[in-house]
């Protein structure tokens, strides 16, 4: 089973601090790690070959420090890692990218199963994985908690606000896993030395077959940035106090009912 | 899909088993400001086996017209078949704006309509304006974690589409008495195009456990509760108040709640009447998805934590003092 899994690499939101003067992000001296979400669809692809037998590869698109994502893909299990990197990838939306990166996997490909995670940290649109799919022509199932594969039958578990839905499909298919799909592996210390050796070649612009331009970059994409702003939050809430806790809740309890919330 | 023909404000209403989901009804009242904006029509778009329940709410909600495609095959949910429908009632009648809720579902579709119809698609958005001049919708939307907020513009090209999560806007008040122009269109799909099949949907819900979008009350849990154990307390309370517990992201990251459980940005938006928040420090992510929440009450040890920033009710202290005493005294209040 030929299986290729997209990966994001992302500073990690949890780290990112607001700069109370200028009121901007600060960026610097955030770390940059592996989408989350990402490593769950990496850690799918490598039940699937685990399980089937097959080749998994990266796939990663972004500037050439991105490298590093792809060579954790690697100690974790991965096959092959390939970085998209191109002066006219650059600023693209969602739309951009998912062309792109559809067509890195036209040159990388065929494959059997295209992964990604189900959405990204940073931009958090949940978007770019299904339109690859779209782009590929390929069938897509989003939010995949597993794959089960009988005979030439795929039969997925998604899943959906109501709870878990039973879906059968053939392949190729584009799949997107969640942090319930299952619990990513730790890289062994053998992988990990043989990844900062391995070579991962780049995909430039040159080497896409057919590729539109007008569709990549920021000129390509659909969507432009307006204006950004950091969320102002004015503390006015009441504070409740009480000499107990009985008369704490008490105290809340009447100023509920004075403002007809209960 | 050309500037000068296109028109209207289209909200997708999802369904679930011939059932409106709420997101679509919240929109509709979205959909109408931009109408207004635009001087257009709002239009709702119902695809399914069953239809009626979703007809009559969309008109009820608001809508000046009804796009109705009724099918076998649009039981359930298929991006082959509820896109190859979408994408004809878009080549028909060219739609300027398309509004979608941001479920499972309606996210795959919008992603394949923006695709197939080479334009752009902002996700999540929790605020939507029109700038007149231009005819543009102005998508807001939170990322990084909520840490900062984006206004995006689809400004070449048409529709512009944009996706909202359930929770985000709040319903308007029905009206029984609107009268929507109901059209139905004949649309069918060749099975041979469908090539996912729906064997089974098991629900997850049992009755006794709400869904956080549907609870008027969600008493959350974060950090500060220490183990699964101890998210007892918070049913206790969220069983006296008749609501649900949710939970924050590093309640999930500890293994104590599902994920499903989970208010915030990479988690559910919930906008209840009343959210009480005990041991969670406020962090932007979680902050995110529930600062729309009517009331806000929060429980918490640290004063300098942020969720006192947006919350209406602040009580520094022990949770584990402060949460039982709140369900005892309420107890007593509904008995007495």
């Amino acid at each position: 089973m030929n299986i290729v899994v997209c990966i994001k690499q992302v500073p990690d939101t949890t780290e990112i601090k607001i700069d109370p003067v200028k009121n901007t992000l600060i960026r610097t001296g955030v770390p940059s790690i592996m989408n989350p979400f990402d490593k769950n669809a990496l850690e799918t692809a490598l039940q699937l070959k685990d399980q089937y037998g097959g080749k998994v590869t990266a796939l990663c698109m972004g500037l050439p420090q991105a490298k590093a994502v792809l060579r954790e893909a690697l100690s974790m299990g991965a096959d092959e890692a390939y970085l998209a990197t191109d002066r006219a990838f650059g600023g693209s939306d969602t739309y951009a990218t998912s062309y792109i990166l559809s067509k890195a996997i036209e040159k990388l490909g065929p494959f059997d199963v295209i992964l990604g995670g189900k959405q990204a940290i940073d931009g958090d649109t949940g978007q770019t994985a299904p339109s690859i799919a779209e782009h590929l022509g390929a069938t897509r199932l989003t939010y995949v908690l597993d794959l089960k594969i009988e005979g030439d039958k795929v039969i997925a578990r998604r899943q959906v606000e109501e709870g878990i839905e039973v879906v059968e499909t053939r392949f190729p298919i584009l799949c997107t896993a969640t942090k319930e799909s299952n619990k990513p592996r730790y890289a062994t210390v053998k992988r990990k030395i043989a990844s900062l050796k391995a070579e991962i070649p780049e995909i430039h612009l040159a080497d896409l077959i057919d590729a539109d331009t007008t569709k990549m970059g920021l000129k390509g994409s659909p969507t432009k940035v307006k204006a950004t702003f950091t969320p102002q939050r004015t503390a006015n809430g009441v504070t409740i106090e009480g000499n107990s806790p009985i008369e704490v809740a008490d105290n809340l309890i009447g100023k509920l009912v004075d403002a007809k919330v209960l | 899909m050309s500037f000068e023909t296109c028109k209207d404000v289209w909200v997708f209403i999802d369904t679930f088993q011939g059932q409106p989901k709420s997101v679509g009804l919240e929109l509709l009242g979205q959909g109408r400001k931009l109408a207004e904006g635009l001087k257009q029509k709002l239009c709702a778009v119902v695809i399914g086996k069953d239809v009626e329940p979703a007809v009559k709410a969309a008109n009820e909600y608001g809508a000046d017209k009804i796009y109705v495609v009724k099918g076998d095959e649009y039981e359930n949910y298929s991006a082959d078949a509820y896109g190859h429908v979408f994408l004809e009632l878009c080549k028909k009648y060219d739609p300027n704006t398309i509004l979608v809720g941001a479920t499972v579902n309606g996210r795959d579709l919008g992603s394949k309509i923006a695709v197939s119809l080479r334009t752009g698609l902002t996700a999540d958005c929790t605020a939507l304006s029109v700038d007149e001049e231009t005819g543009n919708v102005v998508w807001e939307r939170p990322a990084f974690g909520g840490n900062l907020y984006a206004q995006i513009l689809c400004s070449e090209t048409r529709p512009q589409m944009g996706t909202c999560r359930p929770g985000a806007f709040k319903k308007q008040t029905p009206n029984p008495d609107n009268k929507a122009e109901i059209i139905y269109e004949e649309i069918h799909t060749p099975a041979e195009l469908i090539r996912t099949k729906v064997l089974e949907i098991i629900k997850a819900c049992e009755n006794d456990d709400m869904r956080l979008d549907e609870a008027d009350v969600i008493v959350s849990g974060g950090r500060g509760m220490k183990s699964a154990e101890n998210f007892a307390i918070l049913k206790e309370l969220a069983d006296v108040m008749g609501g649900t517990v949710g939970c924050s992201r590093a309640a999930v990251d500890s293994g104590w709640m599902p994920q499903t459980k989970q208010v915030g940005q990479t988690g559910s938006t919930v906008a209840p009447k009343i959210y009480i928040a005990c041991g969670i420090s406020g962090a932007v992510q979680h902050v995110a998805g529930m600062s729309e929440s009517d009331t806000i009450i929060a429980i918490n040890k640290d004063e300098t934590a942020p969720i006192f920033e947006v919350a209406d009710y602040c009580i520094v202290g022990d949770l584990f003092e402060i949460v039982p005493a709140l369900t005892k005294e309420l107890k007593a209040k509904q008995q007495g």
